[in-house]
């Protein structure tokens, strides 16, 4: 039911440099399916299109060329079907944590007793009981992301897209959340598509690390760790972690050598 | 070194601005007293006028017949003046429609202009209030106006992401992102608002508090003049006060993220 495919996306920008207009392919020939209840980490290096092409699967961005199809059908702008978590929580700050997740679900058209009920119910998923009224400015970068992933949650969607969201965060409560998210996925089995620079969170979260570069995919790999992962510290102890990472941070450079190559050719 | 440590005890900031307004009222009647009263005056002087003024009557009678018209001119414009920001701030069609004139409407210069209202309106409450109106209405406009423009990008990906509609993006972020310029246009307005009101008597130059100045200042009784020019800043700084409170109420977020002293 969750199933995400993208199709022969493309994505071009007009720049205007020296007022002389250029065109730079952000995307080009991206194909990639991801399965219900699969986690798929999209990684690389900056400006590669990865948080392009996550923003074209939830709609805030139009592809240049392909489709993207969610559970089948394609899809035309924003929808209920897939919930986004910014990079930077991005609440609106004159709400209260509960009014923030009531947000999503009074736009989804959720009315009545049955608002707080469920809003309540994912703050209490993300552990925020105890901080419901609080505003944005009172709770921590951490607590902050959490009510975020609660909005996304609340409205059910098919599909959960995440923007690097730990990446402003402290080592510590990263790795908090990062558990926590496992947990959550764990319970809720929904597909995410999830973008990050940090390799060791590629390797922990992802069913599969997409690894992109220059619009893109460089390769795919498998992470072959088992689930459910909620041993986490055994998990970065595993041989099989710091292999796989390693992989993926080859495949990451060997991706930089190649552009390096196209620059002074 | 526990001295050092410790918060060093502050002056409320009440405190600071009674005594301020104490020092000059000391140094205006002290220098007040030496210049002949046609060309200055002086606090007790203004008192006594006060007075005079008030027994009479007449100053009730001329607050009324000023402060009805800056009430309904004043609310007219916040009426127009937000939802038109909003927008003109919102949307590109109608800023490069009408952007121009709202820019350009901010520096007509008024003072020209009502002569020609006086022919529209008469010299009564209509032209008081039309005059009072476009002084408020454009630094409310372009206040509002210019923080739609601030609203952050991504809190608007918000509204788009869960699908709300231009109508419920408007309404649920942009007004509440905007408050705080809002405010500050509306605080504006007050001070543009009462210089409207007095130009508009001046003009019509019968009633209200702007007839007070003038009758007085023809008739060299500056004392009297002082009056009502007194009132009327006395009348600004409290809508400008009680705009803050209501800043505080309807967005209390705001002054809790800035960290601002409360006042």
């Amino acid at each position: 039911m969750g199933e995400v495919r993208l199709i022969d996306i493309g994505k071009r920008f007009r720049l205007e440099v020296d007022r002389k207009e250029q065109i730079v392919t952000a995307l080009e020939g991206v194909n990639l399916t991801v399965a219900d209840g699969e986690i798929v980490m999209l990684t690389g290096p900056s400006g590669c299109g990865k948080t392009t092409a996550l923003r074209i699967v939830m709609g805030l961005e139009r592809a240049s060329t392909g489709r993207v199809l969610v559970a089948g059908r394609e899809t035309h702008g924003c929808g209920h079907d897939r919930g986004m978590v910014f990079q930077h929580a991005e609440l609106l700050p004159w709400l209260t944590a509960r009014e923030n997740v009531r947000f999503g679900l009074e736009m989804k058209g959720v009315r009545g007793s049955e608002l707080d009920d469920t809003a309540d119910h994912y703050l209490e998923m993300v552990g925020l009981t105890g901080s419901a009224n609080r505003r944005p400015h009172q709770l921590s970068g951490g607590m902050k992301q959490r009510v975020g992933i609660a909005r996304a949650l609340a409205i059910d969607p098919d599909v959960l897209l995440m923007d690097e969201p730990f990446g402003a965060l402290d080592a510590q409560t990263r790795e908090t959340l990062q558990a926590q998210l496992l947990e959550i996925h764990a319970r809720t089995r929904k597909t995410i598509v999830f973008v990050t620079h940090d390799l060791d969170e590629a390797v922990l979260l992802g069913d599969r690390v997409v690894v992109m570069g220059q619009g893109r995919i460089r390769e795919i790999v498998d992470i072959p760790l088992p689930r459910p992962r909620i041993d986490v510290d055994a998990i970065r102890g595993d041989a099989l972690f710091a292999q796989t990472r390693h992989r993926i941070w080859r495949s990451l450079h060997a991706g930089a050598r190649d552009a390096h190559d196209v620059v002074f050719s | 070194m526990i001295d050092a440590v410790a918060e060093p005890r502050q002056l409320p900031r009440s405190a600071i601005t009674a005594l301020s307004i104490v020092v000059f009222l000391i140094a205006w009647e002290f220098f007040g007293r030496k210049i002949n009263p046609i060309f200055g005056s002086y606090p007790t002087a203004i008192a006594h006028a006060f007075v005079a003024l008030a027994q009479s009557g007449k100053l009730a009678k001329a607050l009324m017949q000023s402060l009805e018209p800056f009430l309904a001119g004043y609310a007219l414009s916040v009426i127009v003046g937000i939802p038109l920001g909003l927008v003109v701030g919102r949307f590109r069609g109608v800023e490069a429609a009408i952007g121009f004139f709202i820019t350009a409407g901010y520096a007509m210069p008024l003072v020209a202009l009502v002569p020609l209202l006086v022919l529209w309106f008469g010299l009564g409450f209509p032209v008081k209030m039309a005059v009072i109106f476009l002084m408020a209405v454009f630094p409310i406009v372009i206040n509002t106006w210019l923080g739609v423009r601030t609203v952050p990008k991504t809190l608007i990906e918000v509204g788009t992401a869960f699908v709300a509609s231009q109508a419920t993006i408007v309404r649920r972020i942009v007004l509440p992102a905007t408050l705080p310029y809002i405010m500050a246009g509306l605080k504006l307005a007050v001070g543009r608002g009462v210089v409207g009101m007095i130009i508009a008597e001046f003009f019509t130059s019968i009633t209200g508090l702007g007839a007070i100045i003038i009758n007085s200042a023809n008739n060299f009784d500056t004392a009297t003049m002082f009056v009502p020019v007194i009132i009327v800043m006395a009348l600004a700084w409290a809508l400008t006060q009680a705009i803050g409170t209501l800043e505080r109420r309807v967005a209390p977020w705001q002054v809790e993220l800035a960290g601002r002293e409360e006042t």
